[in-house]
């Protein structure tokens, strides 16, 4: 009851505060909009004044409509927005991926002379940021969400403000997204959204973290579980990493473009610190809080270790950040800071597979699930692919590999073997469970779908890795090869030339995991309007057992 | 030494502080230094800030994302140093805000791109790169040259240079606009006191047409300025090695 009144009281307040935060918004766009010179601050500026109005127009009908009743209740409305804005954003960001794959492939079938946002310079950062921050984001907003309110048995703290990160951060993709079409870019890699983005990233941010330390705070679990720890350090690192490496001068306060404060070497650092720890903790840390949550939750079966949890969790936090020089190995950095880089960077390994065995092993007793339930499969499979990229990267980090594999597609391959099999798959995993939970439905639409989702993807991603380990391989050599003459045996462009077929395979094989995730979305689509398919109707879906999530559906068909 | 891990699992603010304290560790141990020590950018003849022309070129390049396709950075490799010329020294890119190192190299290595080609290849080259490389998968860059150039607001772009620690000087600021349509006007009066701010500038128009200074012009002579400061004939590499 007392805390049913604090929540009512902590309500008044916010709304307050957001209406004011929206308020001064709707002035700055205004005046930005009206005195700029610069035609994309103009077209930003209205973006953001139309989200602020809107943003102030549905906060106004939440004062009236005043459906305060159920706020003891968990808060599952921003779950189910962040679990919608996950796939949309997922399928928007593959899409644009299996386009600029073909754009490589066959450059002359996207030739368009006056259309500057349809070349590869302008899409790769669409496609990076969509796929890293719009889906990846999402996923770990929308289940960090679920499992913080689930593990502290509290409902999320801040009233409407986790509407507000929501909508904030849909807003954040949307200025970076049109951004980046419109030529916007810091051309920093992962951090190319311009100094005015940033600035309302970080308040988004900071109230992000604010939510989740406030829920973590009112807790009614003694203990903070482990899954939390992994999104704790996430959010706090992130915006750590974010602040300093975007830290820039504007030309004007009315300008989209800025300069970074930091130049040539020590802007090389700054930024590989950054852009390899939005590997380590928003692609590794937030998305081994999805592991530790839902992997026990639908093998039923508790975690491996409690303390190898609380080893692997410090060692890889500590241990990651230093790992960011063995970017820039072979170039101007100076060699004290690669050998450090290259050093922590196989240290790395252990900790790293020290999560994978700590996911994998929560199967024990439970491996017969991997035959009968896709999803658990699938997020099997996704510490299998988590374990192979944290043995690979590590690998790539010496300096002597390193001096084959940079600059090639070895490093593209690398990528993806980690976003499609370990973020991807332990994201799709999170969403086929939370769709049901969410949504109050028994099981999925169909299983077979997983299925066929989970075979087509899985050849999907081989194909995609391998090709890319072929071509990046041939090409680090066929660029170091020499004639019995002495002298280069290859010119720089029949490499390219010689690259031609990986990049069909590729552009193959990321059109088959784009297929398997419209399959995903159509299943999740028949699951929320509660319909079961007929053909794996068992006694189940007409008898009394509603069981337990992942125990549901039909046996598969199909059978792995 | 675990058991005590209990007070960290049960105060949330003691495991943020934890968490920020321990990954706060490797950044400061690793960037900090960079800053301060002295052998960190190499001492070298001939680096000067980028012309107003220079500069608006290479906000074409990052504004295009040609990094994500190209590297500005050569290693100290054999075949690197055959096929493109002398490894990078921290020292070129040292008024580069932001770095355009890259990580890829899709097409070839331009830190050394400066000369090697005529202004005349380039313009055809970005408007159809298949028309004089053939196996290129390079896009298309015809629209650089229908946009001019704003030149009032250059100035701006040396100010905020300057405030992050270019030395531009306020005649250099004064004459931003000026000094662009000096580069590309060889019969201007102004020809020797713009060189005296930029020794070594090359001018000329680069993109053939006259008429307008535009994007292609200033991309052109950001190219061809790339990797063509330093004076390699005065340095002297045994006194860098770090």
């Amino acid at each position: 009851m007392s805390q049913h009144m604090i929540d009512r009281n902590e309500g008044g307040g916010e709304i307050a505060v957001i209406g004011a935060l929206l308020g001064v918004g709707v002035l700055w766009a205004l005046t930005t909009a009206a005195r700029t010179v610069d035609p994309l601050m103009q077209v930003h500026a209205f973006i953001f004044l139309a989200a602020f109005v809107l943003g102030g127009i549905a906060l106004g009908a939440q004062v009236y409509s005043g459906t305060d009743a159920n706020r003891s209740d968990y808060q599952f409305g921003v779950v189910k927005a962040g679990v919608i804005a996950t796939m949309f954003w997922g399928i928007a960001g593959f899409l644009v991926g299996v386009l600029i794959a073909s754009q490589l492939a066959f450059p002359n079938l996207l030739y368009f002379d006056n259309l500057p946002w349809t070349n590869f310079g302008r899409l790769r950062p669409l496609h990076t940021s969509a796929v890293i921050f719009a889906f990846g984001g999402n996923a770990l907003m929308a289940t960090s969400f679920y499992v913080v309110q689930r593990t502290s048995r509290t409902r999320l703290a801040g009233g409407m403000w986790p509407w507000f990160v929501f909508w904030g951060y849909q807003l954040f993709i949307v200025i970076a997204a049109t951004g980046y079409l419109m030529g916007v870019t810091q051309s920093k890699e992962y951090a190319e959204p311009e100094w005015y983005t940033d600035i309302w990233l970080t308040i988004v941010w900071v109230s992000y973290l604010l939510v989740f330390l406030g829920t973590i705070w009112k807790r009614k679990e003694p203990h903070i579980y482990v899954a939390n720890w992994f999104y704790l350090a996430f959010i706090i690192t992130v915006a750590m990493l974010h602040i300093v490496n975007n830290l820039a001068v504007p030309v004007s306060l009315t300008d989209t473009k800025s300069y970074s404060l930091f130049s040539g070497v020590q802007d090389a650092l700054t930024q590989w610190w950054y852009g390899h720890n939005a590997v380590g903790f928003f692609l590794t840390a937030g998305f081994l809080g999805i592991m530790y949550y839902f992997i026990p939750k639908r093998a039923e079966r508790p975690i491996y270790s409690y303390r190898l949890s609380i080893v692997h969790f410090w060692s890889l936090i500590f241990i990651y950040i230093w790992a960011g020089p063995h970017h820039l190995h072979y170039t101007a950095l100076p060699e004290w800071a690669q050998t450090l880089g290259m050093t922590f960077s196989i240290m790395l390994w252990m900790p790293s597979w020290g999560g994978m065995i700590n996911g994998l092993m929560t199967l024990s007793g439970a491996w017969d699930k991997l035959r009968t339930d896709p999803v658990l499969r699938m997020m099997v499979v996704s510490v299998a692919f988590y374990g192979m990229s944290t043995f690979e990267g590590p690998l790539m980090a010496i300096r002597s590999v390193n001096s084959l594999s940079h600059y090639t597609d070895w490093t593209i391959g690398h990528v993806h073997s980690g976003a499609l099999g370990w973020v991807g798959y332990i994201s799709f995993g999170a969403v086929y469970c939370l769709v049901p939970w969410l949504w109050n439905r028994r099981g999925l639409y169909s299983k077979a779908l997983v299925e066929w989702h989970f075979w087509i993807s899985t050849l999907g991603i081989l194909l995609y890795i391998t090709s890319m380990w072929v071509s990046g391989v041939m090409q680090g050599l066929m660029w170091r090869a020499y004639n019995s003459f002495g002298f280069l045996e290859y010119s720089f462009v029949e490499t390219v030339e010689a690259m031609h077929p990986y990049y069909m395979i590729r552009a193959l094989g990321g059109a088959m995991f784009l297929t398997g995730a419209l399959i995903m979305v159509y299943n999740l689509w028949r699951t929320a309007r509660g319909d079961v398919c007929e053909k794996e109707l068992t006694p189940q879906h007409t008898g009394e057992d509603a069981g337990v999530p992942g125990g549901v559906a039909a046996p598969a068909r199909m059978g792995a | 030494m675990l058991n005590k891990h209990a007070i960290l699992e049960k105060h949330g603010w003691l495991l943020s502080v934890a968490i920020l304290v321990t990954v706060s560790i490797g950044g400061i141990v690793e960037i900090a230094p960079l800053f301060y020590l002295e052998s960190t950018i190499e001492k070298v003849e001939g680096m000067r800030p980028y012309s107003p022309l220079e500069l608006a070129g290479r906000n074409v390049y990052v504004r295009e994302g040609c990094y994500l396709c190209h590297s500005q950075q050569i290693r100290p490799l054999r075949d690197e140093v055959e096929r493109y010329g002398h490894y990078s020294l921290a020292a070129e890119s040292m008024y580069d805000h932001p770095f355009q190192w890259g990580s890829k190299r899709t097409g070839p290595d331009l830190a050394r791109v400066g000369g090697k080609y005529s202004d005349a290849w380039h313009v055809q080259h970005l408007i159809d790169p298949r028309s004089v490389v053939p196996e290129s998968v390079m896009p298309p860059y015809g629209f650089l040259v229908k946009n001019t150039i704003n030149l009032d607001r250059l100035e701006l772009d040396l100010k905020a240079n300057r405030a992050v620690g270019v030395p531009y000087t306020d005649e250099m600021i004064e004459k931003a606009a000026s000094d662009a349509s000096v580069q590309t006007d060889p019969f201007s009066a102004d020809y020797d006191a713009f060189l005296a701010r930029y020794p070594k500038a090359q001018i000329r128009d680069f993109d053939g047409n006259v008429d307008a200074i535009t994007e292609m012009d200033a991309l052109i002579a950001y190219l061809q300025v790339l990797g063509t400061m330093v004076d390699f004939e005065k340095y002297q590499p045994e006194e860098n090695y770090r």
